[in-house]
């Protein structure tokens, strides 16, 4: 009883230093709502305005029908180039992709000697190089054909039979029909800022209090290492806990009009379960390092890569199978994958269990940690 | 006045609302020991930062050595015949470096020459007594030998004014009077040298030739200390102080007396045996004994870092002892002892209470910590704000209480559960002669009313004097405990300090004192003066330089960043940010089951990109399993596919894709696609028999990565970011470390120039940075097997002029940062954003439009990211690149400049 008191006073206290931090209130709001919206803006996952230049060696109708084709917002318009300098607009990358017509490619087209049109691909480019490549095929492919077929009516000499396709693929995706990179990035971006902020606003309050020599102050009243721990992190849980909601209901799904198929509650649960862990790993920093820019420093190095190889930038699978086993470890990983099922695929809690499981494993091993070397360590500064 | 060293007319200074000086007019003559008197916060530091040309003037004039302070280029050929000592010990010092080292940083910025510098260095560690440590790290000098340390780099280029800023606080008496006595050697040595000191000790300002005494931004009175006290009618000049004060200020002062104590006997309540504390081979606490009765007034003086702090510690229980024992109300002292803990209360020794909350928040959220029942908190918070004079103030944040105020709040929490023992830690350094008054009045009466022990510690004498017992320390050492007046007496002393000097000779056995250095030489102009005023010094470059790297390499955790974090970030971003989509699970819901479903699924079955699993049951398995997440895709074949195939009859194959991760559904939905155009020609050429001939073939050209695999692309990209984020970083630390720690003085008072500083600083990094990239070479090649095919030295050349870009870029962000924290995340969110985002490393440049465009533009990564994917990818060499080193290239002087622009040649 007297436990939960103190940590709940001393969590009232944690809470009031943070409204009165200026910096720190500004960099959470900052991160939950114009960065939020911004990552929301990029194009960074699908195609999108992505340059052509075009070698028109045929000058011909069909030629021009299949530059006019590429169209806005995947392309930009189509630039002429010469042949002579495809390679070195390659080279200075001002264009990832460059089609070279070949000469009399209409006529060869109708005469059936199915002529080869080049595309150069900046293969350095990664996201757009492939998909850019795919459109361009379909694209270019179908104008052909669409082509030949208008000019079968005028040159019957001779029958080309195209084919109807016998099987038509109907290809569906699920939970983002448009695969609009806003849905993805947005709420991706929320679950970073989580990562990034707990630890941070967890190391700095403890790192704060050695530094203003509070610390010692609490190691001398009947309080415990444990109880000043708690109420870290649950005044620190909270106040993200609040930014998560107040940013996914007001930026992403008011501002930005995405739609969240899931249960929000369910979802705040599992945050709250998450940021038990996150805020431990930020006490455990903080009793490393011995000063602030020490903490700085040793964050970067433990949140970045906690963060960009979660699978909430890069797929999961795409990573080497022994990272992928190391990933398994850090409960970021656990927590994009239940945030990810619940937001986007609607899952319940029959689906997320396991993962919010191993947050809760993992995240109390951790906090024991933290409370052990917070108790070895607070006291001897 | 025509022999005034210092003449300001009508100076006021502000500090955003509070006012440091107001309306100053003061004349302070020269060729003499002018001392500047009064507490602390009442302006003495300003005064002293305006003389020496460090702080800028904002309204007023100011006249120093004969010219207007307010014009720069007065300023620039005043300051190398003006030495600024700034407050704090040593705090213009660098404490990584050793004696030698810190004397000779300074010789080189007033440009002395090798010889010059070595000559004055010896003589100078041979008069102040530090000639037996010359390689000593400054962070393993005593207080007052940094002091001595500081006079010695303050001394090194002949100044003609002295400024120095509270030189003795918190230095024990010893020193204090070694230090006074180098001054005045010193001056005997340079007879026209003026000297200007500030202090709140107002024994020793009763020996300066001239007194300001100063209060609340006003100047008091000015004279000789005879002329004061004549004045006044008072014989100490501590009365005097208090006498020359505002009557308002004064109201309800009296002669502070503590009744003596009668000794109530029983078993004392505080005892300490051999109480010794080491950390690694430096022992703070050595063999420590003494026994506090119950009630008893203990004091404990000495310097700072005389283990008087660390004693305290280990009798709360924060410090462990090494060995020896600690024992409160007879029992041993244990860290998990709660119960002891609320016998006792505990002051720090710096104003350690939550300063954004009010003082009523303060003592009621203490009253809860020891659970006081709530019924009695409110009664008790009332009762303690009248008592300690709070009342006033109780919903203000303690962190805009004058420093009395909060020394008053910290006694008050620190009897808020009315405890048996106080232990206070300094309790009153910093607070003015009235506030200190006051203070000990409350103390007496706890002593004597309550019964509480209170066991104190100080280096104010006259408040040691007013202990019932006194431990003197020194050095971890108690050298000995009594009375005061026994102690005196002991010594045959006068004074209670007397004594102690005495003890501390005794004990330090003149290891550190002085040698009376050779009088002779008197000092003339100095040869080195015309070149100090050089617009451009590379000797002072270059001494910015040597220090940086000393000090870089001896901090362990910042190296330690450059170089393994560097490479730690590399392998794993290498490794794990890959825009490769493989290993896709792949599930199957075939109701049809027959040679040509088979047929059409073994194009992506035999893809290497899919895995597939267990097949699908029904609809409802297709949707469990993609919200689980367990397969990426699924393809449903519909019943009669096979018949409707042979029959020619038109069917449709449905395939879901999870959309959660766009790119990872558009890249599926391309692989396919793919897959059902292969099945559908190889089926035209099953049943026409021969291959049909599409109407045109499209060749696609995967060029400089045949492969398609994202290393090659994202290794050089990764390079480049790492370059840009982690030299920015140190550069921005580096810069804003001398601001945070206080040797940014040293650009203000020396001759050294913004842009000298800025270079000086960033060579050392810039050369970091290089060591850097080898590394990232090396990984890149043996661990990531990404070779370089393109042109070496145009990449090197490349890298230099990127990282000193980068290194600009981290300059540039800290010219307007002031914390250590705030550059650190300034640089990281500031870097990051624009590093992934818009320069082109996952999405190209010329696809971005609008507010990402003008970014990427002007990011240097951007240029530099073409310049690393060129050489290492694209087999490119100058003639390809020499466009975008060009553009790197444009970034170094603008960062530079701009950096110059915005850096401060003078505080505010």
């Amino acid at each position: 009883m007297r436990t939960v008191s103190t940590i709940f006073w001393l969590g009232v206290k944690e809470l009031r230093s943070f409204f009165h931090d200026a910096v720190l209130l500004a960099f959470v709001i900052y991160s939950f709502s114009l960065a939020v919206y911004s990552q929301a803006q990029s194009n960074s996952q699908e195609l999108h305005n992505a340059s052509v230049g075009i070698v028109d060696e045929d000058h011909s109708a069909l030629a021009r029908q299949m530059a006019a084709a590429l169209l806005p917002p995947y392309f930009k318009p189509p630039q002429p180039v010469r042949a002579s300098d495809i390679d070195r607009l390659m080279n200075v990358g001002t264009y990832t992709f460059i089609i070279d017509i070949p000469p009399n490619f209409e006529r060869d087209v109708l005469g059936g000697r199915s002529p080869a049109v080049q595309v150069n691909i900046d293969a350095t480019a990664m996201v757009q190089a492939g998909l850019g490549a795919g459109y361009i095929q379909q694209i270019l492919t179908t104008e052909v054909s669409d082509f030949v077929t208008r000019s079968e009516g005028t040159f019957q000499s001779r029958a080309q039979g195209i084919p109807v396709s016998p099987v038509t693929l109907a290809v569906r995706i699920a939970y983002n029909p448009n695969v609009t990179t806003a849905w993805f990035t947005s709420v991706m971006g929320i679950i970073g800022n989580v990562t990034m902020l707990a630890i941070i606003l967890a190391g700095a309050a403890v790192i704060r209090e050695r530094e203003h020599g509070t610390m010692d102050h609490l190691l001398v009243m009947p309080v415990t290492p444990f109880e000043i721990a708690m109420a870290k992190v649950w005044a620190n849980g909270l106040v993200i806990t609040i930014a998560v909601g107040l940013s996914l209901t007001i930026v992403v799904r008011m501002l930005l009009g995405i739609p969240v198929a899931g249960s929000v509650p369910l979802f705040m649960g599992g945050v709250a379960l998450y940021l038990f862990f996150a805020t431990a790993i930020g006490i455990v920093l903080a009793t490393i390092a011995r000063s602030m820019p020490q903490l700085g420093l040793l964050y970067m190095l433990v949140a970045m890569p906690m963060n960009m190889l979660s699978g909430s930038n890069t797929p999961l699978e795409s990573m080497p199978p022994a990272l992928q086993a190391i990933m398994q470890i850090s409960p970021s990983t656990h927590f994009v994958s239940f945030a990810q099922a619940i937001l986007y695929r609607g899952a319940g809690f029959s689906v997320v269990w396991p993962d919010f499981v191993a947050v809760a494993a993992i995240g109390g091993g951790l906090f024991a940690l933290a409370l052990a070397r917070f108790r070895s360590v607070a006291a001897s500064t | 006045m025509p022999d005034a060293i210092v003449r300001a007319a009508r100076v006021t200074h502000r500090y955003g609302p509070s006012v440091a000086l107001e309306n100053v007019t003061i004349d302070i003559p020269a060729g003499c020991m002018a001392g500047l008197i009064g507490p602390d916060g009442v302006g003495k530091s300003t005064l002293l930062g305006l003389v020496a040309g460090a702080t800028q003037l904002q309204s007023g004039r100011m006249w120093v050595l004969g010219g207007d302070m307010g014009d720069s280029r007065h300023r620039r050929a005043a300051c190398p015949r003006i030495a600024y000592m700034p407050q704090g010990l040593g705090r213009n010092l660098y404490d990584d470096l050793s004696v030698t080292e810190n004397i000779d940083f300074f010789g080189r910025l007033f440009g002395h020459a090798r010889a010059e510098r070595r000559r004055r260095i010896a003589e100078l560690l041979d008069s102040t007594g530090l000639a037996a440590f010359p390689d000593r790290l400054v962070k393993q000098l005593s207080g007052g030998m940094r002091q001595k340390l500081g006079l010695c780099c303050a001394l090194i280029h002949d100044p003609t004014l002295l400024v120095l800023d509270e030189p003795t606080t918190g230095v024990d008496p010893l020193s204090r009077r070694q230090f006074w006595e180098l001054i005045a050697r010193m001056r005997t040595r340079r007879p026209g040298m003026s000297v200007i000191v500030a202090t709140a000790y107002m024994e020793e300002a009763d020996q300066f030739d001239w007194l300001a005494a100063l209060d609340d931004g006003r100047i008091l009175a000015t004279g000789t200390p005879a002329e004061l006290k004549a004045s006044t009618g008072t014989a100490v000049l501590e009365d005097t102080f208090i006498a020359l004060l505002p009557e308002r200020r004064r109201a309800g002062h009296r002669t502070l007396s503590i009744p003596p104590r009668l000794s109530t006997g029983g078993p004392p309540v505080i005892v300490a045996r051999d109480l010794t504390r080491r950390f690694g081979d430096f022992t703070a606490v050595d063999h420590a004994s003494f026994t506090i009765e119950r009630g008893e007034i203990f004091g404990f003086v000495g310097s700072n870092g005389s283990g008087k702090t660390t004693t305290m510690k280990m009798l709360t229980g924060l410090l462990p002892p090494t060995s020896g024992e600690a024992m409160l109300f007879g029992q041993p002292v244990a860290a998990g002892d709660l119960h002891a803990r609320e016998r006792v209360g505990y002051m720090s020794q710096s104003f350690s209470l939550y300063t954004e909350l009010t003082v009523r928040q303060n003592l009621t959220l203490h009253a809860r910590l020891f659970h006081l029942p709530a019924s009695t908190i409110p009664g008790r918070v009332g009762e303690l704000l009248v008592r300690f004079g709070l009342d006033a103030y109780a919903d203000q944040n303690a962190g805009e209480l004058p420093l009395g105020i909060r020394q008053r709040l910290s006694l008050a929490v620190a009897v808020v559960h009315g405890p048996e023992i106080l232990i206070l830690d300094e309790p009153t350094s910093g607070v003015d002669p009235l506030a200190r008054d006051r203070f000990w009045e409350l103390l007496a009466d706890l002593s004597r009313r309550q019964d509480v022990t209170i066991f104190v510690s100080t280096h104010f004498m006259n408040e040691a004097a007013r202990c019932d017992r006194v431990a003197l320390m020194s050095a971890g050492r108690v050298l000995a405990i009594d009375t005061p007046a026994a102690l005196a007496r002991s010594r045959n002393a006068v004074t209670l300090e007397a004594a102690f000097i005495s003890y501390l000779e005794e004990a330090t056995r003149s290891t550190t004192s002085i040698v009376p250095g050779s009088p002779g030489r008197t000092v003339a102009d100095d040869p080195g003066a015309r070149r100090r005023l050089a617009v451009f010094s590379p000797r002072r470059v270059f001494a910015y330089t040597r220090r940086e790297r000393l000090e870089l390499m001896r901090d362990p955790i910042r190296l330690g960043f450059a170089i393994f974090g560097t490479a730690l970030l590399m392998l794993i971003f290498g490794a794990g940010i890959s825009t490769d989509v493989n290993n896709l699970s792949f599930g199957v819901l075939d109701y049809d089951r027959s040679p040509e479903s088979v047929a059409y699924l073994e194009a992506l079955r035999g893809s290497t990109y899919f895995v597939e699993k267990p097949r699908l049951v029904d609809d409802a398995d297709l949707e469990r399993r993609l919200a689980m997440s367990t397969i990426k895709a699924a393809i449903e074949i519909p019943p009669d596919f096979g018949r409707d195939l042979q029959r020619g009859r038109s069917t449709e194959v449905g395939v879901w894709i999870d959309g959660a991760m766009p790119f990872r559904a558009e890249t599926i939905r391309g692989y396919i696609q793919a897959a059902h155009a292969q099945f559908l020609s190889d089926w035209q050429q099953r049943v026409t028999g021969d291959s049909a001939t599409a109407p045109a073939s499209l060749e696609a050209r995967f060029r400089y990565n045949q492969d398609f695999d994202s290393i090659y692309a994202m290794v050089p990209g990764t390079i480049a970011m790492l370059l840009a984020l982690i030299p920015a970083i140190l550069m921005a630390l580096a810069v804003v470390r001398e601001k945070e720690l206080g040797s940014i003085t040293n650009l203000y008072v020396t001759p050294v120039t913004r842009l000298e500083f800025l270079i000086g600083k960033q060579l050392p990094y810039i050369i970091l940075s290089l060591a850097n990239f080898a590394v990232l070479m090396i990984i890149a090649e043996v661990v990531f097997k990404v070779p370089l095919k393109g042109s070496f030295p145009t990449l090197l050349l490349g890298v230099v002029l990127y990282v000193t870009a980068t290194t600009g870029y981290g300059m540039f962000i800290s010219s307007f940062t002031r914390t250590q924290i705030a550059a650190l995340f300034g640089t990281a969110i500031l870097t990051v954003l624009p590093a992934t985002q818009f320069s082109g490393m996952l999405t190209p440049v010329s696809s971005l439009t609008g507010f990402p465009a003008i970014m990427g533009k002007a990011f240097p990564m951007t240029y530099f990211l073409r310049i690393s994917v060129g050489t290492f990818t694209k087999a490119l060499g100058f003639h390809d690149l020499y466009g975008y080193l060009l553009g790197v290239a444009a970034f170094v002087p603008i960062f530079t400049l701009l950096s110059v622009a915005l850096l401060r040649k003078q505080q505010r």
